[in-house]
């Protein structure tokens, strides 16, 4: 069968490998060189033709000729090429020597193009890439069911503050809470006269900074003295002292009771207000 | 609980306190009458609906009626019991599914020196024996956003000595590398799906575990009502109910991520956990405070000045919560640091292990 007889049926009448899209008629055929519906790279109505087929990333070079046109079996020679680009020219340039220019340019053409996408393919496949692992729904919704039983059985707030408690009465947190131990009374009803002159040493510097800042508050403060000092009959240095003493920690109680409270916003300086009495529980101490 | 009461109940009717024996024995055979009264006409099988119901409700009633009697037959016993000065009958105690757990060889008792000289070996000693100062990594996966951010945010709060560095296009391999280079002692990334944090890997470092996790449930701060903001005091950590083997091993990676000396001034507690295998995590302030009587503690000055005089009181304590709120579960945890292809598992989560709902590895 002649070339053309076999183009124009291809053409005119049915190919399976054709494949008409809007962009233009294209081939089907693995061993199309150029993968376009026409004439020239038409691989069944070419009895003279040559192509470069992958085979697990070898290349080979497939040439077909008219003296075996009868031989379906031995139709294609195939020849391997080289890895290296430059090499498996010179082969092509050896085979197809004496063969038409545009099918020679056409064909290495094909090799440019199929060494590029062998180096990319290698790239691509070193690369680390996240796996997508499905979920089944079935075993979320199970877990969330059970989650939320657990969370229930677990009790949370409940076991968190027996933890504490735990720990407290353990004495984890040495002196810093001596508030609840039993000892604490023992040892406030001790030290009770030593911890008002320790109170009077560290306020004292206080009440100074008072005096110097600000001139009529400490007349107020003098008028002040008048009443106490008429209850108590001491003398004025020690009065003012003591006036000053029940002050502070007052603030610094009801803080405390803010600190624990849920709407709390100057946490820092609460904080740090709180240090300074828990500092000053540990002299006591 | 009260589907645990419920199926209580007929146990309690097939074996009854020794000491009523005959009362029970009769009580049992009233019962059974019933039940082939019952059996005879099922609710069901009547086509009326008025009919129906009728009957279903009288079953209901009589039900209910034979649980009360009981219940007061329960509480006569104990009464009689404490006036004469006798053992009063044992408490029923529910069963729950924590106390009907399967049994499993590895939970550890406190007296296993097998256990103790493995936590010596492992690779959080060092963190765990103050050798070495915890430091951690927060990192994400290659897309973060929605709520990552914020998360990781807050994330950094709870955990001391944390530094975030983005993630760039960089593989997790190397990101290992550059935290190991950088005296690293673990790694956390934060794995968001759609918007949303879903999952954590924690890689201990330089040669420490791989653990990941399923994270769910997340709550924001902003989203807690009443919450309080942390200070930037060391935390200390509650790691409760990490029994088994494997249980220990992840409460001590947890633990290895938070310093060991914490600063009790704070007042801030951070806790792991662990319920039927899924970790709770909640990060709280809390306070102590000796509570006698409304009024006294109020004012915590005066009630110092009068606990003098009433030595009768009681140590509460009260939480405030802040930072997130989350569920891990654990899924992988593997040998060495973060290699899917190569790496060795210590434990795989595997769908055939949700069979039995009594059934839990930490």
């Amino acid at each position: 069968m002649s070339d053309d007889v076999i183009w124009h049926c291809i053409r005119h009448n049915h190919c399976s490998f054709m494949a008409k899209i809007t962009t233009g008629i294209f081939c089907r055929n693995p061993y199309n060189a150029t993968g376009i519906c026409n004439r020239s790279s038409c691989p069944l109505a070419n009895s003279r033709y040559a192509t470069i087929r992958d085979h697990d990333g070898i290349f080979y070079l497939y040439m077909k000729t008219a003296e075996r046109a009868h031989l379906p079996n031995k139709l294609w020679e195939r020849v391997k090429l080289p890895r290296n680009y430059e090499k498996a020219m010179d082969v092509i340039n050896k085979h197809l020597e004496f063969w038409p220019k545009l099918l020679v340019h056409k064909i290495k053409q094909r090799l440019t193009k199929m060494t590029q996408y062998r180096i990319r393919m290698k790239k691509l496949q070193l690369k680390v890439r996240e796996k997508v692992m499905t979920m089944p729904r079935k075993q979320t919704q199970r877990d969330l069911r059970r989650l939320e039983k657990a969370e229930k059985a677990a009790q949370l707030e409940k076991n968190i503050e027996s933890e504490l408690k735990e720990r407290l009465k353990k004495g984890v947190y040495g002196d810093i809470y001596n508030v609840p131990f039993k000892e604490f009374d023992e040892v406030l009803d001790m030290e009770r006269d030593e911890v008002v002159l320790e109170e009077e040493d560290e306020e004292e510097g206080e009440v100074e900074y008072v005096e110097g800042d600000d001139m009529e508050e400490m007349d107020h403060m003098d008028d002040m003295e008048d009443f106490e000092g008429l209850s108590d009959g001491g003398t004025d240095e020690d009065d003012h002292l003591d006036d000053q003493v029940p002050k502070k920690p007052k603030g610094s109680g009801s803080n405390l009771k803010q600190n624990a409270g849920e709407r709390s916003r100057k946490v820092m300086t609460e904080v740090e207000q709180d240090e300074e009495t828990n500092t000053r529980q540990m002299t006591r101490m | 609980m009260a589907k645990e009461k419920k199926r209580k109940q007929p146990a309690s009717d097939a074996a009854p306190p020794q000491g009523d024996e005959g009362e029970g024995r009769r009580e049992r055979k009233g019962k059974k009458a019933k039940k082939d009264k019952a059996d005879a006409i099922l609710p069901s099988q009547i086509k009326n609906k008025d009919k129906r119901s009728e009957l279903h409700s009288k079953i209901k009633r009589e039900k209910k009626a034979e649980k009360r009697k009981l219940a007061r037959e329960r509480s006569q016993a104990i009464r009689r019991a404490e006036e004469l000065g006798e053992q009063p009958p044992e408490r029923q105690v529910p069963r729950t599914i924590e106390n009907t757990r399967e049994p499993d060889e590895t939970v550890c008792r406190p007296d296993d020196q097998e256990l103790f000289a493995g936590n010596d070996a492992d690779e959080f000693n060092d963190v765990l024996k103050q050798h070495m100062i915890p430091k951690v990594l927060i990192t994400t996966c290659r897309f973060n956003s929605g709520r990552g951010p914020a998360f990781i945010e807050e994330l950094m709060q709870v955990i001391p000595n944390s530094h975030y560095v983005k993630r760039g296009t960089y593989e997790l391999k190397k990101i290992v590398e550059y935290a190991k280079n950088r005296d690293f002692t673990s790694l956390i990334v934060v794995h968001t799906n759609r918007r949303e944090p879903d999952a954590l890997l924690i890689i201990g470092l330089p040669d420490g575990p791989t653990a990941h996790f399923k994270l769910s449930k997340l709550v924001l701060r902003k989203d807690i009502k009443n919450h309080g903001n942390p200070t930037s005091h060391k935390p200390e950590l509650v790691l409760n109910n990490f029994t088994t083997r494997l249980g220990h091993r992840v409460g001590r990676m947890i633990q290895s991520l938070f310093p060991q000396d914490p600063n009790f001034r704070g007042r801030r507690v951070v806790t792991f956990h662990n319920q039927r295998d899924y970790i709770f995590f909640r990060h709280h302030r809390y306070i102590f405070e000796t509570k006698e009587s409304k009024v006294a503690s109020k004012d915590k000055k005066a009630k110092t000045s009068e606990s003098k005089s009433q030595p009768e009181k009681q140590v509460i304590c009260r939480l405030q919560e802040c930072g997130p709120r989350f569920t891990l579960k654990l899924l992988t945890l593997q040998h060495g640091t973060f290699d899917t292809k190569s790496g060795e598992y210590e434990w795989v989560h595997k769908p055939d292990m949700d069979t039995s709902r009594r059934r839990f590895f930490l």
